[in-house]
């Protein structure tokens, strides 16, 4: 028996299967999506006046990754395009350049994890505090690259701008001086536990929708002989998931790192 | 929706975000302290902006035998 409705769109819903599927399934990603942006908010306003970090993340590699998605959607449509045009050999060079961004888009999440994993607030048994990346280890101690925190003028750090005005120095701690310390991981405080489950959960879509891209591209292109409709379909319904995808980034890019 | 029409709505919350970034990185620099480089970006942004733009209207000729549904 053949399944009806996957190439022609139903009288009813003026949809194929699976972009009717598709689109019920991004209705529940809002509400995954929008219910997280909603802690966020609440979290935000929730928070002591001047509490709220700003200047933690790396504006510049925010905004390669944003150009790197907009690419990336751009590249997607253009595939389709090609496909509808009956060009199955731009659609594959279109959909080449949308699996460089992919991975672009990860490697550079991933440094950028990696950066806050070796970034340590670091608290001094004679009550300083000291803030910076990880450097050095040795047997008795460690070197931080970063500054004293003097916490009345943290205060007044209301702007990623102001970060630009503390000075760096390569400090020297020794085990014994340490009263605690503890990296910039999501277990630091309430706004890097909300970035790491924002954009954790966005970088799992992105691995997501990258490897059914790279599925359609590979193994999956041999429809494109078979049901060349049907395939155009299944690379638009694609389109379509990593559309979403970036479109969440470009909320979260000015939520996260600007704001 | 097609994926027509996600794209055009996709490049057009792109546009606005450029543009707020741009506003973002001009205030930077206007403010005590702003680098050199807050009003490049700012620069680098709008004109990302108008790139969109152009791109937005490329892309609704090069597309408009195709649905929006």
């Amino acid at each position: 028996m053949e399944i009806p409705y996957t190439t022609e769109p139903r009288k009813d819903t003026g949809l194929f299967n699976a972009k009717l599927g598709i689109w019920l399934f991004l209705a529940s990603e809002v509400m995954l999506f929008g219910a997280l942006f909603s802690s966020y908010i609440l979290l935000r306003i929730g928070a002591e006046p001047g509490a709220w970090p700003h200047g933690l993340l790396n504006v510049p590699l925010g905004t390669v990754n944003t150009i790197v998605l907009i690419v990336s959607s751009i590249t997607v449509v253009m595939a389709w395009a090609s496909l509808k045009m009956k060009n199955f050999g731009n659609f594959r060079k279109y959909q080449a350049v949308t699996l460089v961004c992919s991975l672009c888009f990860l490697g550079i999440k991933s440094y950028e994890y990696n950066d806050k994993f070796s970034h340590y607030e670091v608290q001094l048994n004679d009550g300083r505090v000291v803030d910076g990346h990880m450097v050095e280890k040795s047997a008795d101690g460690f070197t931080i690259h970063g500054h004293y925190v003097d916490k009345a003028e943290a205060a007044k750090v209301t702007h990623a701008w102001q970060e630009h005005e503390i000075k760096h120095e390569e400090i020297k701690i020794k085990n014994s001086d340490v009263k605690y310390k503890e990296n910039y991981g999501p277990w630091h405080n309430t706004y890097m536990a909300i970035y790491f489950t924002l954009t954790g959960l966005h970088a799992l879509h992105v691995i997501g929708g990258a490897l059914v891209i790279a599925f359609l591209w590979g193994p999956g292109a041999s429809m494109w002989k078979t049901d060349p409709e049907r395939y155009t379909n299944r690379i638009e319904v694609s389109g379509l998931f990593w559309h979403f995808v970036d479109l969440v980034w470009i909320f979260l890019f000015p939520v996260l790192y600007l704001l | 929706m097609s994926l027509k029409a996600f794209h055009f709505v996709f490049i057009v919350a792109s546009i606005l975000m450029a543009c707020g970034f741009a506003v973002w990185s001009f205030q930077n620099y206007a403010a005590p302290g702003g680098v050199r480089s807050d009003l490049v970006a700012g620069i680098v942004a709008a004109l990302a902006a108008g790139g969109l733009v152009a791109y937005e209207c490329y892309f609704l000729r090069k597309f408009k035998n195709v649905s929006f549904i």
